[in-house]
Protein backbone atom coordinates (compact mmCIF):
# COMPACT_ATOMS: atom_id res chain seq x y z
CA UNK A 1 0.00 0.00 0.00
CA UNK A 2 1.05 3.40 -0.45
CA UNK A 3 0.12 6.79 0.18
CA UNK A 4 -1.68 8.72 -2.67
CA UNK A 5 -3.29 11.96 -1.14
CA UNK A 6 -2.21 13.44 2.27
CA UNK A 7 -3.89 16.91 3.86
CA UNK A 8 -1.61 17.76 6.88
CA UNK A 9 -3.25 20.75 8.71
CA UNK A 10 -5.48 21.90 6.37
CA UNK A 11 -7.55 25.01 6.69
CA UNK A 12 -10.24 25.73 4.00
CA UNK A 13 -12.57 28.79 4.63
CA UNK A 14 -15.69 30.39 2.71
CA UNK A 15 -16.61 33.97 2.86
CA UNK A 16 -14.20 33.88 6.32
CA UNK A 17 -16.02 30.25 7.64
CA UNK A 18 -13.98 28.04 8.24
CA UNK A 19 -15.29 24.54 5.97
CA UNK A 20 -12.22 22.71 7.37
CA UNK A 21 -10.09 23.47 10.70
CA UNK A 22 -6.55 22.00 10.55
CA UNK A 23 -7.79 18.73 8.98
CA UNK A 24 -4.91 15.74 8.75
CA UNK A 25 -4.96 12.57 6.50
CA UNK A 26 -3.82 10.45 4.34
CA UNK A 27 -5.48 8.03 1.23
CA UNK A 28 -3.71 4.93 0.82
CA UNK A 29 -4.36 3.12 -2.57
CA UNK A 30 -6.06 -0.30 -2.52
CA UNK A 31 -8.22 1.25 0.76
CA UNK A 32 -12.00 2.48 0.66
CA UNK A 33 -11.29 5.43 3.18
CA UNK A 34 -15.03 6.12 4.29
CA UNK A 35 -15.53 9.67 6.14
CA UNK A 36 -18.07 9.59 8.87
CA UNK A 37 -19.37 12.75 10.84
CA UNK A 38 -22.95 14.74 11.15
CA UNK A 39 -23.77 17.36 8.65
CA UNK A 40 -21.31 20.48 8.33
CA UNK A 41 -18.74 17.77 9.77
CA UNK A 42 -16.48 18.80 7.01
CA UNK A 43 -16.54 15.51 5.39
CA UNK A 44 -17.72 16.96 1.36
CA UNK A 45 -15.21 19.87 2.17
CA UNK A 46 -12.47 16.79 2.54
CA UNK A 47 -13.51 15.62 -0.85
CA UNK A 48 -13.09 18.83 -2.74
CA UNK A 49 -10.10 19.41 -1.47
CA UNK A 50 -8.72 16.03 -2.53
CA UNK A 51 -10.55 16.69 -6.20
CA UNK A 52 -8.94 20.02 -6.54
CA UNK A 53 -12.11 21.98 -6.45
CA UNK A 54 -11.84 23.82 -3.19
CA UNK A 55 -8.44 26.19 -2.93
CA UNK A 56 -6.43 25.37 0.20
CA UNK A 57 -6.02 28.60 2.86
CA UNK A 58 -3.04 27.23 4.80
CA UNK A 59 -1.83 23.60 5.53
CA UNK A 60 0.08 21.07 3.45
CA UNK A 61 -2.02 19.27 0.56
CA UNK A 62 -0.77 16.61 -2.18
CA UNK A 63 -2.63 14.37 -3.90
CA UNK A 64 -1.76 11.95 -6.58
CA UNK A 65 1.88 13.76 -6.28
CA UNK A 66 0.01 17.43 -7.01
CA UNK A 67 1.07 19.89 -4.44
CA UNK A 68 -2.29 22.11 -4.01
CA UNK A 69 -0.49 25.06 -2.50
CA UNK A 70 1.98 25.61 -5.41
CA UNK A 71 0.11 23.90 -8.16
CA UNK A 72 -2.57 24.80 -10.50
CA UNK A 73 -5.54 22.76 -9.53
CA UNK A 74 -7.10 21.94 -12.84
CA UNK A 75 -4.01 19.69 -13.43
CA UNK A 76 -5.01 16.94 -10.27
CA UNK A 77 -8.80 17.16 -11.60
CA UNK A 78 -8.43 15.23 -14.95
CA UNK A 79 -7.02 12.04 -12.70
CA UNK A 80 -9.14 12.12 -10.09
CA UNK A 81 -12.94 10.91 -10.25
CA UNK A 82 -15.86 12.80 -8.42
CA UNK A 83 -19.08 11.78 -8.24
CA UNK A 84 -21.31 14.11 -6.29
CA UNK A 85 -24.91 13.78 -5.24
CA UNK A 86 -26.48 17.14 -7.32
CA UNK A 87 -26.23 14.54 -10.95
CA UNK A 88 -23.72 14.72 -13.36
CA UNK A 89 -23.11 16.67 -16.59
CA UNK A 90 -25.91 18.06 -19.20
CA UNK A 91 -29.86 17.53 -18.75
CA UNK A 92 -30.73 18.60 -21.70
CA UNK A 93 -28.37 15.79 -23.67
CA UNK A 94 -28.51 12.31 -24.19
CA UNK A 95 -26.68 9.38 -21.27
CA UNK A 96 -24.59 8.70 -24.51
CA UNK A 97 -24.46 12.02 -25.90
CA UNK A 98 -22.81 12.94 -21.80
CA UNK A 99 -20.68 10.31 -21.85
CA UNK A 100 -18.99 11.40 -25.31
CA UNK A 101 -19.00 14.87 -25.05
CA UNK A 102 -17.04 13.95 -21.26
CA UNK A 103 -14.59 11.33 -23.32
CA UNK A 104 -13.99 14.24 -26.23
CA UNK A 105 -13.03 16.66 -23.67
CA UNK A 106 -10.66 14.61 -21.87
CA UNK A 107 -9.25 12.81 -24.73
CA UNK A 108 -10.78 9.37 -23.87
CA UNK A 109 -11.82 7.03 -27.11
CA UNK A 110 -15.58 6.86 -26.87
CA UNK A 111 -14.55 2.65 -27.12
CA UNK A 112 -15.04 2.10 -23.31
CA UNK A 113 -18.79 3.82 -23.93
CA UNK A 114 -20.59 0.73 -24.28
CA UNK A 115 -19.46 -1.26 -21.95
CA UNK A 116 -19.61 1.19 -18.79
CA UNK A 117 -23.16 1.53 -19.57
CA UNK A 118 -23.75 -1.76 -19.79
CA UNK A 119 -21.93 -2.29 -16.26
CA UNK A 120 -24.39 0.47 -14.64
CA UNK A 121 -27.35 -0.95 -16.24
CA UNK A 122 -27.98 1.66 -18.38
CA UNK A 123 -27.44 0.51 -22.29
CA UNK A 124 -31.52 0.62 -22.30
CA UNK A 125 -31.53 4.44 -21.17
CA UNK A 126 -28.70 5.29 -23.51
CA UNK A 127 -30.73 7.81 -25.75
CA UNK A 128 -32.57 8.91 -22.80
CA UNK A 129 -32.12 12.93 -21.96
CA UNK A 130 -30.50 13.19 -18.19
CA UNK A 131 -33.58 15.02 -17.19
CA UNK A 132 -35.91 11.96 -17.59
CA UNK A 133 -33.83 9.52 -15.22
CA UNK A 134 -34.22 8.97 -11.59
CA UNK A 135 -31.60 10.42 -9.19
CA UNK A 136 -30.02 7.04 -8.78
CA UNK A 137 -30.09 6.35 -12.40
CA UNK A 138 -27.99 9.76 -12.15
CA UNK A 139 -25.63 7.91 -10.00
CA UNK A 140 -25.43 5.52 -12.01
CA UNK A 141 -24.25 7.95 -15.27
CA UNK A 142 -21.53 9.53 -12.95
CA UNK A 143 -20.43 5.93 -11.77
CA UNK A 144 -20.46 5.01 -15.50
CA UNK A 145 -18.19 8.30 -16.45
CA UNK A 146 -15.79 7.10 -13.30
CA UNK A 147 -15.37 3.47 -15.40
CA UNK A 148 -14.19 5.20 -18.42
CA UNK A 149 -11.96 7.13 -16.78
CA UNK A 150 -10.33 4.86 -14.27
CA UNK A 151 -8.88 7.07 -11.93
CA UNK A 152 -6.38 6.45 -9.26
CA UNK A 153 -8.00 8.26 -6.65
CA UNK A 154 -12.31 8.12 -6.42
CA UNK A 155 -14.35 10.65 -4.26
CA UNK A 156 -17.66 9.96 -3.54
CA UNK A 157 -19.92 12.62 -1.65
CA UNK A 158 -22.64 10.15 -0.66
CA UNK A 159 -22.72 7.70 -3.08
CA UNK A 160 -25.52 5.17 -1.41
CA UNK A 161 -27.77 7.96 -0.99
CA UNK A 162 -30.35 7.41 -3.51
CA UNK A 163 -29.26 3.94 -4.66
CA UNK A 164 -31.90 1.09 -4.14
CA UNK A 165 -30.71 -2.24 -2.74
CA UNK A 166 -29.69 -3.26 -6.06
CA UNK A 167 -27.58 -0.23 -6.79
CA UNK A 168 -26.42 -1.04 -2.98
CA UNK A 169 -24.86 -3.97 -4.11
CA UNK A 170 -23.95 -2.87 -7.45
CA UNK A 171 -21.95 -0.46 -5.95
CA UNK A 172 -20.25 -2.17 -3.16
CA UNK A 173 -19.19 -4.55 -5.86
CA UNK A 174 -17.87 -2.52 -8.28
CA UNK A 175 -15.72 -0.25 -5.09
CA UNK A 176 -14.30 -3.58 -4.58
CA UNK A 177 -13.23 -4.11 -8.14
CA UNK A 178 -12.09 -0.63 -8.19
CA UNK A 179 -9.53 -1.22 -5.05
CA UNK A 180 -8.11 -4.54 -6.34
CA UNK A 181 -7.14 -2.90 -9.36
CA UNK A 182 -5.12 -0.62 -6.76
CA UNK A 183 -7.12 2.71 -7.37
CA UNK A 184 -7.66 4.65 -3.45
CA UNK A 185 -11.57 5.29 -3.17
CA UNK A 186 -13.06 8.08 -0.47
CA UNK A 187 -16.59 7.78 0.33
CA UNK A 188 -18.47 10.44 2.99
CA UNK A 189 -21.50 8.76 3.94
CA UNK A 190 -23.53 9.93 7.69
CA UNK A 191 -24.84 6.54 7.83
CA UNK A 192 -22.55 5.08 10.44
CA UNK A 193 -24.30 1.45 9.41
CA UNK A 194 -23.99 1.68 6.00
CA UNK A 195 -20.39 1.79 5.40
CA UNK A 196 -19.19 -1.64 7.27
CA UNK A 197 -19.50 -3.76 4.65
CA UNK A 198 -16.70 -2.87 2.49
CA UNK A 199 -14.86 0.32 4.36
CA UNK A 200 -11.28 -0.70 5.40
CA UNK A 201 -10.67 2.59 7.08
CA UNK A 202 -13.07 4.58 8.84
CA UNK A 203 -12.27 8.99 9.66
CA UNK A 204 -14.65 10.05 11.72
CA UNK A 205 -15.30 14.07 11.39
CA UNK A 206 -16.78 16.87 13.20
CA UNK A 207 -16.53 20.67 12.86
CA UNK A 208 -14.12 20.87 10.07
CA UNK A 209 -11.79 18.41 11.92
CA UNK A 210 -10.44 14.66 12.11
CA UNK A 211 -11.83 13.11 15.44
CA UNK A 212 -10.52 9.41 14.90
CA UNK A 213 -9.20 6.95 12.47
CA UNK A 214 -9.57 3.54 12.35
CA UNK A 215 -8.81 0.57 10.32
CA UNK A 216 -11.17 -2.05 10.02
CA UNK B 1 -7.77 23.82 -27.69
CA UNK B 2 -10.10 23.96 -30.98
CA UNK B 3 -11.06 20.81 -29.63
CA UNK B 4 -12.51 21.23 -26.79
CA UNK B 5 -13.80 24.90 -28.16
CA UNK B 6 -15.80 22.53 -31.22
CA UNK B 7 -16.84 20.29 -28.46
CA UNK B 8 -18.52 22.76 -26.53
CA UNK B 9 -20.12 24.89 -29.54
CA UNK B 10 -21.34 21.83 -30.70
CA UNK B 11 -22.54 20.51 -27.45
CA UNK B 12 -24.44 24.21 -26.48
CA UNK B 13 -25.67 24.26 -29.86
CA UNK B 14 -27.37 21.00 -29.49
CA UNK B 15 -28.59 22.16 -26.17
CA UNK B 16 -30.09 24.95 -27.97
CA UNK B 17 -31.42 23.11 -30.74
CA UNK B 18 -32.91 20.64 -28.27
CA UNK B 19 -34.45 23.17 -26.13
CA UNK B 20 -36.13 25.85 -29.36
CA UNK B 21 -35.61 28.51 -26.71
CA UNK B 22 -34.27 30.39 -29.52
CA UNK B 23 -36.27 29.57 -32.01
CA UNK B 24 -40.04 30.35 -29.51
CA UNK B 25 -38.58 32.79 -27.28
CA UNK B 26 -35.58 34.75 -28.30
CA UNK B 27 -36.64 35.30 -32.15
CA UNK B 28 -40.48 36.26 -30.81
CA UNK B 29 -38.82 38.42 -28.69
CA UNK B 30 -36.84 40.19 -30.92
CA UNK B 31 -39.33 40.71 -33.86
CA UNK B 32 -41.95 42.20 -31.42
CA UNK B 33 -39.21 44.63 -29.68
CA UNK B 34 -38.33 45.80 -33.22
CA UNK B 35 -41.73 46.57 -34.61
CA UNK B 36 -42.45 48.42 -30.95
CA UNK B 37 -39.08 50.39 -31.98
CA UNK B 38 -40.37 50.98 -35.83
CA UNK B 39 -43.97 52.10 -34.09
CA UNK B 40 -42.83 54.68 -31.50
CA UNK B 41 -40.54 56.46 -34.30
CA UNK B 42 -43.88 57.11 -35.92
CA UNK B 43 -45.02 56.30 -39.60
CA UNK B 44 -42.36 58.34 -41.48
CA UNK B 45 -40.59 56.14 -43.91
CA UNK B 46 -37.51 58.60 -44.18
CA UNK B 47 -37.61 58.06 -39.68
CA UNK B 48 -37.58 54.66 -39.98
CA UNK B 49 -34.52 54.17 -42.17
CA UNK B 50 -32.54 56.80 -40.85
CA UNK B 51 -32.95 54.92 -37.38
CA UNK B 52 -33.10 51.49 -38.57
CA UNK B 53 -29.50 50.78 -37.73
CA UNK B 54 -29.89 52.38 -34.32
CA UNK B 55 -32.78 49.77 -33.56
CA UNK B 56 -31.98 46.82 -34.90
CA UNK B 57 -28.40 46.91 -32.64
CA UNK B 58 -31.03 47.88 -29.72
CA UNK B 59 -33.10 44.89 -30.07
CA UNK B 60 -29.72 42.70 -30.58
CA UNK B 61 -28.40 43.89 -27.44
CA UNK B 62 -31.58 43.11 -25.55
CA UNK B 63 -31.15 39.95 -27.09
CA UNK B 64 -27.37 39.64 -26.21
CA UNK B 65 -28.22 39.85 -22.70
CA UNK B 66 -30.82 37.53 -22.71
CA UNK B 67 -28.81 34.79 -24.39
CA UNK B 68 -25.66 35.31 -22.54
CA UNK B 69 -28.23 34.59 -18.96
CA UNK B 70 -29.46 31.37 -21.45
CA UNK B 71 -25.82 30.35 -22.11
CA UNK B 72 -24.37 30.70 -18.43
CA UNK B 73 -28.31 28.91 -17.31
CA UNK B 74 -27.15 25.57 -19.03
CA UNK B 75 -23.95 25.35 -16.87
CA UNK B 76 -25.38 26.70 -13.70
CA UNK B 77 -26.93 23.43 -12.25
CA UNK B 78 -24.07 23.03 -9.29
CA UNK B 79 -23.64 18.89 -10.71
CA UNK B 80 -22.81 20.35 -13.85
CA UNK B 81 -21.12 23.05 -12.54
CA UNK B 82 -18.96 20.51 -10.53
CA UNK B 83 -19.14 17.71 -13.36
CA UNK B 84 -17.62 20.16 -15.62
CA UNK B 85 -14.41 21.25 -13.76
CA UNK B 86 -13.61 17.80 -12.95
CA UNK B 87 -13.22 17.52 -16.61
CA UNK B 88 -9.95 19.91 -16.46
CA UNK B 89 -10.63 21.09 -19.77
CA UNK B 90 -8.87 24.26 -20.96
CA UNK B 91 -10.54 27.04 -20.17
CA UNK B 92 -9.31 28.81 -23.06
CA UNK B 93 -11.08 26.31 -25.35
CA UNK B 94 -14.14 26.41 -23.18
CA UNK B 95 -14.85 30.48 -23.46
CA UNK B 96 -14.10 30.08 -27.50
CA UNK B 97 -16.30 26.84 -28.11
CA UNK B 98 -18.95 29.01 -25.90
CA UNK B 99 -18.20 32.56 -27.52
CA UNK B 100 -18.76 30.23 -30.53
CA UNK B 101 -22.19 29.03 -30.41
CA UNK B 102 -23.38 32.42 -29.11
CA UNK B 103 -21.74 33.81 -32.25
CA UNK B 104 -23.81 31.04 -34.33
CA UNK B 105 -26.79 32.11 -32.35
CA UNK B 106 -26.85 35.79 -32.49
CA UNK B 107 -25.94 35.39 -36.27
CA UNK B 108 -29.17 33.55 -36.38
CA UNK B 109 -31.01 36.23 -34.74
CA UNK B 110 -29.30 38.91 -36.44
CA UNK B 111 -30.91 37.24 -39.89
CA UNK B 112 -34.41 37.30 -38.97
CA UNK B 113 -33.90 41.14 -37.40
CA UNK B 114 -31.98 42.05 -40.85
CA UNK B 115 -34.97 41.28 -42.77
CA UNK B 116 -37.44 42.75 -40.09
CA UNK B 117 -35.41 46.23 -40.93
CA UNK B 118 -35.70 45.82 -44.35
CA UNK B 119 -39.37 44.96 -44.49
CA UNK B 120 -41.02 46.82 -41.28
CA UNK B 121 -38.07 50.02 -41.39
CA UNK B 122 -37.78 50.34 -44.83
CA UNK B 123 -33.43 49.79 -45.19
CA UNK B 124 -32.39 49.73 -48.55
CA UNK B 125 -31.35 45.95 -49.35
CA UNK B 126 -28.32 46.83 -51.07
CA UNK B 127 -26.86 48.99 -48.61
CA UNK B 128 -28.46 46.70 -45.73
CA UNK B 129 -26.16 43.69 -47.04
CA UNK B 130 -23.37 45.78 -47.52
CA UNK B 131 -23.16 46.17 -44.28
CA UNK B 132 -23.05 42.79 -43.44
CA UNK B 133 -19.41 42.29 -42.66
CA UNK B 134 -19.56 45.12 -40.07
CA UNK B 135 -22.54 43.20 -38.36
CA UNK B 136 -20.82 40.10 -38.17
CA UNK B 137 -17.80 41.61 -36.56
CA UNK B 138 -19.92 43.58 -33.90
CA UNK B 139 -22.11 40.46 -33.30
CA UNK B 140 -18.83 38.76 -32.71
CA UNK B 141 -17.44 40.74 -30.22
CA UNK B 142 -20.37 40.94 -28.36
CA UNK B 143 -20.32 37.23 -28.06
CA UNK B 144 -16.80 37.26 -26.71
CA UNK B 145 -17.72 40.27 -24.66
CA UNK B 146 -21.18 38.67 -23.45
CA UNK B 147 -19.30 35.08 -22.90
CA UNK B 148 -16.76 36.80 -20.41
CA UNK B 149 -19.08 38.89 -18.76
CA UNK B 150 -21.76 35.91 -18.26
CA UNK B 151 -18.95 33.70 -16.70
CA UNK B 152 -18.48 36.66 -14.61
CA UNK B 153 -21.25 37.00 -12.58
CA UNK B 154 -22.50 33.01 -13.40
CA UNK B 155 -23.34 31.93 -9.52
CA UNK B 156 -24.30 34.82 -8.74
CA UNK B 157 -27.96 35.40 -6.73
CA UNK B 158 -28.20 38.65 -8.70
CA UNK B 159 -27.58 37.57 -11.65
CA UNK B 160 -30.11 38.60 -13.98
CA UNK B 161 -29.65 42.19 -12.58
CA UNK B 162 -25.90 41.83 -12.43
CA UNK B 163 -24.97 41.40 -15.80
CA UNK B 164 -26.60 44.48 -17.46
CA UNK B 165 -24.91 46.48 -15.30
CA UNK B 166 -21.27 44.89 -16.11
CA UNK B 167 -22.10 44.45 -19.53
CA UNK B 168 -24.13 47.57 -20.60
CA UNK B 169 -21.32 50.39 -20.12
CA UNK B 170 -18.60 48.01 -22.50
CA UNK B 171 -21.48 47.11 -24.93
CA UNK B 172 -22.50 51.07 -25.38
CA UNK B 173 -19.35 51.88 -27.43
CA UNK B 174 -19.21 48.31 -29.80
CA UNK B 175 -22.91 49.78 -30.53
CA UNK B 176 -22.35 53.02 -31.32
CA UNK B 177 -19.85 51.55 -33.64
CA UNK B 178 -21.58 49.18 -35.04
CA UNK B 179 -24.61 51.76 -35.40
CA UNK B 180 -22.31 54.23 -37.28
CA UNK B 181 -20.69 51.62 -39.48
CA UNK B 182 -24.28 50.22 -40.64
CA UNK B 183 -25.62 53.71 -41.31
CA UNK B 184 -22.09 54.23 -43.30
CA UNK B 185 -22.83 51.53 -45.27
CA UNK B 186 -26.17 52.10 -46.04
CA UNK B 187 -25.65 55.60 -47.15
CA UNK B 188 -23.11 54.53 -48.91
CA UNK B 189 -19.72 55.32 -47.57
CA UNK B 190 -16.62 54.23 -46.70
CA UNK B 191 -17.37 52.30 -43.36
CA UNK B 192 -13.45 51.29 -43.17
CA UNK B 193 -12.01 53.33 -40.14
CA UNK B 194 -15.23 51.67 -37.84
CA UNK B 195 -14.99 48.12 -39.54
CA UNK B 196 -11.19 48.66 -37.78
CA UNK B 197 -12.53 49.30 -34.87
CA UNK B 198 -14.61 46.74 -34.64
CA UNK B 199 -11.83 44.25 -35.44
CA UNK B 200 -9.65 45.29 -32.58
CA UNK B 201 -12.76 45.42 -30.39
CA UNK B 202 -13.37 41.30 -31.43
CA UNK B 203 -9.49 40.58 -30.80
CA UNK B 204 -8.98 42.27 -27.68
CA UNK B 205 -12.55 40.58 -26.14
CA UNK B 206 -10.94 37.03 -27.71
CA UNK B 207 -7.90 38.27 -25.94
CA UNK B 208 -9.08 39.37 -22.58
CA UNK B 209 -11.53 35.85 -22.97
CA UNK B 210 -8.94 33.27 -23.63
CA UNK B 211 -6.40 34.94 -20.62
CA UNK B 212 -8.90 35.26 -17.97
CA UNK B 213 -12.05 32.78 -18.30
CA UNK B 214 -10.32 30.31 -15.98
CA UNK B 215 -9.52 32.18 -13.66
CA UNK B 216 -13.25 33.99 -13.86
CA UNK B 217 -14.41 29.97 -13.65
CA UNK B 218 -12.82 28.77 -10.55
CA UNK B 219 -13.78 32.64 -9.06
Amino acid sequence: MATIAELVDVVVTSGGFPLLAGATVHIDDHEVTVLTGDNGAGKTSVLRVLAGLSPVTSGRAVVLGVDLMTTDRRLLRRRVGWLGHEGSLYDDLTVKENLTFAAGMTDRPTDAIASALDRVGLTSRQNTRTQQLSAGQRRRLGLAWLLIRRPALWLLDEPYASLDARGRDFLDDLLRDVVAAGAGVVVSSHDPLGHERFATRTVEMAGGRILGDEFA
Amino acid sequence: MMRVAWLVARKDLRIETRSRVLLWQVLPFGVIALILSGLAVGPNDEAMRHAAPGLFYLVILLVVLFMIGRGQAVESPAGTRTSVAMLGADPAGIFLGKTLALFVELVVTAAVLLTGVVVLLHAPVAGTASALPSVLLTLGALAAGGTLYGALVAGADVQATLLPIIALPPFAGLLIIGEKSFAAAVAGQSSVKWLLFLFVSLLAYLAVGILLYGVTEES
